[in-house]
């Protein structure tokens, strides 16, 4: 069977011991929800809110456990405030990834104008980010910003390009 | 839950308590190994002075200096990476006020080593004491209730909050209880110094040596 991204993702979180995934749903997510869900060696669940999700994986890596959170562009947009009053104030290395709404056919006006924030909040919180857009990178990308992130304890962001995934398809 | 049967069906029926005098009594009851994460604001001030002692500050203790309403997640998370150690989350009407899902989010894990206090003075306090909504017909510990987590009490008194942290402590949860407070100034104020405070935690979490 050919490899997938979410495939990929899976892998190397496991190479990296992130076992905790907290997540706001996302239609693109899906595949790689699906596939932590179905492994005993990940703990994951859905939460009410992003800043929820993002405070939950802030506790357990205090607590000895690595985590991730996952969610769609817009999710991304309600972040802000905790990234800079608990994630980098505290030092802790939250890792994030965002599945790209908004542009190369998005249909929600919604979503293409709140998808313009996403890059310059990151930049602005000088936080290390990386749009995925081609399989053979994945692997590269997730495992060396990972090993940076808990090196350096900071805040990673990896953002799903609808270049890899496919993304959201218009019907009307 | 016939051992919650004798606290107050509301917020009505509760005493008006003291936020630091609970706190100490929290502090009291708690052994070395609990984490108890503050929220925000005067609930997190008082943490920090009651958590002061001869031997030095209680160290698996977590202060919030921002990210209003994450006391109960960060606590989750811990709760979650250390199934055997007991975690407290103390946070104020208001914060618990802007992030409700969380309640929702613990009942579903049902995580049983979590411990949630709610210091309800009906009031922004620390921004001049606007009302909140608890008070003005909101019951949290009804919400909670309703959010799945029915091992949720209003403290009567302080026995009664004394009684129901013991509760805490020894038997499973999720617990929540709700303690009306009044408007009293904190004993004291938390050191800002976030990477301190982190590090601190985590070696009181036995996660650094």
């Amino acid at each position: 069977m050919a490899e997938t991204w979410h495939g990929i993702v899976r892998d190397v979180l496991k190479r990296h011991d992130v076992r905790l995934v907290t997540y706001v749903p996302d239609n693109v997510l899906r595949p790689l929800i699906e596939g932590v869900e179905a492994d005993a060696f990940f703990t994951a669940f859905a939460c009410t809110r992003e800043e929820e999700a993002l405070g939950i994986v802030t506790g357990a890596w205090m607590g000895g456990t690595r985590g991730i959170v996952l969610m769609q562009t817009s999710g991304f947009a309600t972040l802000s405030n905790v990234i800079a009053s608990l994630a980098l104030p505290f030092r802790v290395p939250v890792a994030m990834m965002v599945s790209e709404r908004g542009t190369l056919g998005e249909f929600n006006i919604g979503q293409s104008l709140v998808a313009k924030t996403m890059r310059p909040v990151l930049d602005a919180l000088a936080i290390e980010h990386h749009t995925m857009t081609r399989l053979d990178e994945t692997d590269f990308i997730l495992d060396r910003s990972l090993v940076q992130a808990y090196a350096t304890m900071a805040p990673v962001c990896f953002i799903l390009s609808p270049l890899l995934t496919g993304g959201k398809v218009f019907s009307k | 839950m016939a051992v919650l049967a004798n606290h107050p069906a509301t917020r009505d029926q509760a005493k008006v308590m003291n936020r630091y005098d609970i706190t100490l009594r929290l502090v009291g009851l708690l052994h070395q190994d609990e984490a108890v994460i503050g929220g925000i604001g005067y609930t997190n001030f008082d943490l920090w002075a009651a958590s002061a002692g001869r031997q030095g500050r209680r160290q698996p203790n977590f202060y919030m200096l921002g990210s209003m309403g994450l006391a109960v997640p960060i606590a989750l998370g811990v709760a979650i990476a250390q199934p055997r150690r007991k975690v407290f989350a103390l946070e104020g009407d208001g914060s618990i006020l802007m992030q409700l899902g969380c309640l929702s989010t613990v009942a579903a894990r049902r995580q049983t080593n979590l411990c949630i206090v709610i210091m309800d003075n009906g009031a922004y306090q620390i921004t001049g004491g606007q009302a909140t909504a608890a008070g003005q017909g909101t019951d949290i510990v009804g919400i909670a209730r309703a959010s799945g987590l029915a091992q949720s009490a209003w403290a009567a008194d302080e026995a009664s909050f004394t009684e129901l942290a013991g509760l805490a402590l020894q038997e499973d949860g999720p617990w929540l209880i709700g303690c009306r407070i009044d408007a009293g100034k904190p004993a004291d104020t938390t050191e800002r110094d976030p990477a301190r405070i982190r590090d601190q935690f985590m070696r009181g979490l036995g996660v650094r040596k």
